[in-house]
């Protein structure tokens, strides 16, 4: 499957355009790294690739159609900050089973522990709440994940085995990564393709 | 609040206190109203024109009749209409509340037109207007209210589901697959029932004064209704001879009850919404 962003544009209201005329590809299968300066709107590019957004020029396809909005999107993404990405009002099980039932071996490689399902979400820290974004994020019908920013705030240790699952998750099911980081090591670590945004625009 | 002090009372276990005490006020009036019949208030005229006594307590009427059990059956009564006005008006505006946040820029232009314009007339006035038209007594005052107070709620209500429908978690659901109603259900009405809670505490002393007010002007409740309203009207020709306990205890227990309410609502606000109380 390859997921493309064809001549992107995208502007907030009447601001200034912040990016216009993006191409940009990804295929399954492929880790690829995004990096480029604060403010320079990576984070808006992969809301837009996740459909968070929709582009004022310009399309986001997958394989050639545009991608479906109605049911699961294919494209999920995992947000910087996990605190806001959850309902408050939930319980973790709830929140980790909205889109589909993770089974507990995933749970185990993303290090959740099954007494966190039972807590609120104001009992974790940002780190184990990130956990169960990801898990969240990893459906089965989920061919490409974005991850902005996804582990800026964990420490090397938490952050090694996240990635370490993602990666081999994504492996198993030839699913592709977008990695948005400023975090140059991690990003040689981990990606097959790096992208600098300046080049893109 | 003197009480409170005393007692050393946070302000969650005084308003705890309040709620229950006037629960129990409300819940005798309402029962104690209903459940007495008309013989209570047969006229007697041997007894005119007493003064509070321990026989009655809060006098007699020019007819003889107990103005204590005709103030009891009056609030018993008011409370009816406020409960049944404000839960009706809390429905109408948590309907176009959620219509005009979720369903698009058109109905939200129609919803936000309605508002305004309920809100440009005094209340009073279409109050009066709709109660006539559905042919007065306890319908029409019932409808009226539930007509006319719903604005001020459901703007509240609109800027809150859209201010919970922006959120991240909300907009992740939305990727996960999940309908609009299903989101609706799950995430966005439990984020506004302590906001549509506060606003029915708030809504009912306006729904009872209102009612109050209708019914004094001879446009509510009919006359042989014991309302406080009919029964502070009819009064009025009475206070210049000295009767004073015809107005008095009636409108006391009625501002008593008005103002519990009021204080409640407001303190559960507080409570709730720390930030934006003073607002």
């Amino acid at each position: 499957m390859l997921l493309e962003a064809n001549h992107v544009s995208f502007r907030y209201g009447t601001e200034p355009w912040l990016f216009r005329h993006v191409d940009f590809k990804i295929k399954t299968g492929e880790i690829v790294g995004l990096v480029g300066p604060s403010g320079s709107g990576k984070t808006t590019f992969g809301r837009l690739l996740a459909g968070y957004e929709t582009p004022h020029e310009g399309s986001i396809t997958l394989d050639g159609s545009p991608v479906p909005s109605n049911r699961y999107h294919p494209i999920q993404l995992v947000f910087q900050h996990p605190e806001k990405a959850v309902n408050p009002r939930w319980k973790m099980r709830k929140i980790v089973n909205e889109g589909w039932e993770p089974d507990e071996a995933l749970l185990e490689k993303l290090g959740i522990m099954q007494e966190w399902l039972e807590r609120w979400p104001n009992e974790l820290s940002g780190g184990e709440l990130q956990r169960f974004c990801v898990a969240r994020a990893l459906g089965t019908n989920t061919r490409f994940l974005i991850a902005d920013e996804m582990t800026t705030m964990l420490d090397a240790i938490t952050q090694a085995q996240i990635w370490h699952a993602v990666l081999e998750i994504a492996e198993k099911r030839n699913m592709g990564v977008l990695v948005i980081s400023h975090d140059h090591h991690l990003i040689h670590r981990l990606c097959t393709r790096i992208i600098e945004f300046k080049d893109l625009v | 609040m003197q009480l409170s002090k005393q007692l050393n009372l946070n302000k969650r276990q005084s308003t705890l206190l309040a709620c229950i005490v006037l629960s129990i006020i409300v819940c005798a009036v309402v029962l104690t109203g209903f459940l007495y019949d008309e013989d209570r208030i047969a006229s007697n005229l041997e007894v005119r024109n007493a003064a509070p006594s321990f026989d009655h307590f809060f006098g007699t009427d020019w007819l003889g009749r107990d103005m204590f059990s005709r103030t009891i059956m009056g609030l018993s009564l008011s409370i009816g209409v406020g409960l049944v006005g404000a839960i009706g008006s809390a429905s109408i505006s948590i309907i176009l509340g959620v219509i005009a946040a979720t369903m698009g820029k058109v109905a939200d232009s129609i919803v936000t037109w309605l508002i305004d314009l309920f809100l440009s007339v005094p209340h009073l006035v279409s109050l009066i207007l709709i109660a006539f038209a559905f042919g007065g007594g306890f319908k029409g005052i019932v409808f009226g209210i539930a007509l006319t107070h719903w604005p001020s709620l459901a703007r509240v209500i609109r800027s809150e589901v859209m201010q919970v429908r922006s959120l991240d978690f909300v907009q992740v659901s939305r990727k996960m697959g999940k309908s609009r109603w299903w989101i609706a259900k799950e995430h966005i009405m439990p984020h506004i029932v302590p906001q549509i809670i506060v606003g029915i505490l708030l809504l009912f002393p306006h729904a009872i004064l209102h009612e109050a007010a209708v019914t004094f002007l001879g446009l509510g409740l009919s006359p042989h209704e014991p309302a406080i309203g009919i029964i502070l009207s009819e009064s009025m020709r009475y206070l210049s001879v000295g009767m004073w306990w015809l107005a008095f205890f009636p409108g006391i227990c009625l501002l008593i009850i008005v103002r519990m309410f009021d204080k409640i609502g407001d303190n559960l606000r507080m409570l709730i919404d720390p930030h934006h109380a003073h607002r």
